[in-house]
């Protein structure tokens, strides 16, 4: 069973991490900040995302599934990767 | 019939949700040679205005030089007009090899093919020497051509922070156990004007086995002391496996490119690359003209001299004047507004004083960081400078910018 808590704070910092540039603007991301529509990651890059998650929680998200909606927020990622586990 | 009522709907309303968006794009027409000064019918049926323009890749002011306007009559009288053939069958002839060889030269790499452009270099390298077993490491602000090659090549994708060589090399040790890695970055970035850390790049490509492939579109010809580009520029000559360039803007900027390099990507470009494969062939007029420039750069480092000098000039007296300039050393001198609608104001000031400018914006260049790219050239005159830094100052003046910086640019226009 996934810590719901504990997925969030996982992505949100892997967001932080791989894609945001400077402290201040990282310290305002929240779990429901727009990332694609928000232009923070781009669709292309995207990519890292997935493979991220899928390695971490060990997980295949089919890429009709890896929609730019569906990766938008991080909350939306949780839901995402919730999905998949089954839970 | 099967263009339906229904169909020309949905089309009428993209194109409408693009005008709501504020993302159409319009086509003003030039009525002169590509030039330092030009002139401009717009909008559409507009009496014609004389224009100082600031926004070509001209960088060099060859796209209309007398003796490369010679050397393309020369070509057509010479070799004809069109090859009707792509290069495999019966487009090669003898001043392509010519031009390759003198792009070998000029690069210092091992070989070169030519390409209908860039556009089609970089869509066609990635899947000629690329499979699934491999990976494309790619700056995350590389231009629009490089990731629509990168997606139609089979090989893994990752990309790393815009020059964040730390990023880079965790991305590189992270992917050891693919058999090829590729490193892929522009030279000089074409919307902000930075560049690349080749010389560190290298570095870490030795220390991880791993290729670099550099497209130097907006560097040919005029960075580097004699002027081949940013690998000159970081010292690094002979150590860039892959050259992607343009012959589309300092280098005469009619159209063609190249894939320049090491002797069997280039070979394999030859026997894989789709737009080489399945596309015509430079015609001769501007492999002619083409190769002439060549001849002119080879010999004289004058005008890209001149640019510097011109890029350093403007650089200098545009930051006293209080514009908010990104720094750097290159022609591209982006003037940050931040605010999108600000950027297309001033633009549009700029016109009405004799000033050819545009504004960049959201999805062109990251949110809240919309600009006025100027781009220098050696066509311009120390006057065209001085006139287009005067109706800068003015219309900075008419907007209450000139000496604010981004944060208070922001306050006061919001973004």
């Amino acid at each position: 069973m996934l810590d719901e808590k504990q997925l969030q704070d996982a992505v949100l910092a892997y967001v932080k991490d791989e894609y945001v540039e400077d402290e201040e603007e990282a310290e305002e991301l929240t779990p429901d900040t727009p990332l694609i529509s928000g232009g923070i990651v781009d669709s292309f890059s995207m990519v890292s995302l997935k493979v991220f998650l899928e390695k971490r929680y060990q997980i295949q998200i089919p890429d009709a599934d890896a929609t730019p909606q569906s990766f938008d927020t991080v909350n939306k990622i949780v839901e995402l990767v919730k999905r998949f586990k089954g839970e | 019939m099967a263009y339906s009522d229904k169909v020309r709907e949905h089309y009428q309303k993209t194109i409408e949700e693009i005008r709501e968006g504020g993302l159409f794009k319009e086509e003003r027409f030039i009525h002169s040679p590509q030039a330092a000064d030009i002139k401009v019918e717009y909008p559409e049926g507009a009496e014609l205005a004389s224009l100082i323009n600031m926004c070509a890749n001209n960088y060099l002011g060859l796209s209309s030089h007398p003796e490369v306007i010679k050397a393309a009559h020369e070509g057509l009288d010479s070799r004809g007009y069109g090859m009707s053939s792509v290069r495999f069958i019966c487009g090669t002839q003898d001043i392509h090899r010519e031009l390759q060889d003198k792009l070998t030269k000029f690069l210092g790499t091992e070989d070169t093919v030519l390409f209908p452009s860039c556009m089609d270099a970089n869509a066609g390298v990635f899947e000629a020497i690329l499979g699934e077993e491999d990976v494309i490491i790619a700056d995350r602000l590389v231009h629009a051509s490089l990731i629509d090659g990168i997606r139609l090549c089979k090989a893994q994708y990752d990309s790393f922070k815009h020059m964040n060589m730390d990023h880079l090399e965790q991305k590189l040790e992270m992917h050891q156990d693919k058999r090829i890695r590729l490193v892929v970055t522009d030279g000089v970035f074409s919307m902000d004007g930075d560049f690349a850390p080749l010389d560190k790049m290298v570095e870490l490509c030795e220390r991880y086995d791993s290729m670099i492939l550099l497209d130097d579109s907006h560097a040919t010809g005029f960075i580097g002391k004699t002027g081949k580009g940013t690998h000159e520029h970081f010292g690094v000559v002979g150590k860039i496996d892959v050259i992607t360039t343009t012959l589309g803007k300092a280098l005469g900027g009619a159209s063609g490119g190249c894939v320049s390099g090491r002797a069997e990507i280039v070979e394999m470009c030859k026997q894989r690359a789709r737009p080489y494969l399945f596309s015509n062939t430079m015609p001769p007029v501007i492999v002619a003209a083409a190769s002439r420039v060549m001849d002119i750069i080879s010999q004289t480092t004058e005008r890209r001299d001149k640019l510097e000098q011109n890029t350093k000039y403007f650089r200098e007296k545009m930051t006293e004047a209080g514009f908010d300039i990104r720094p750097g050393e290159t022609p591209i001198v982006p003037v940050m507004l931040y605010n999108a609608q600000l950027s297309q104001d001033i633009a549009h000031d700029l016109y009405a004083e004799g000033i050819y400018v545009i504004g960049f914006f959201y999805p062109v260049v990251p949110q809240g960081q919309a600009r006025i790219r100027c781009q220098l050239s050696a066509a311009h005159d120390k006057e065209h400078l001085d006139k287009a830094i005067a109706a800068f100052k003015k219309i900075g003046a008419k907007h209450g910018i000139l000496g604010l910086k981004k944060k208070e640019i922001i306050e006061k226009y919001g973004l």
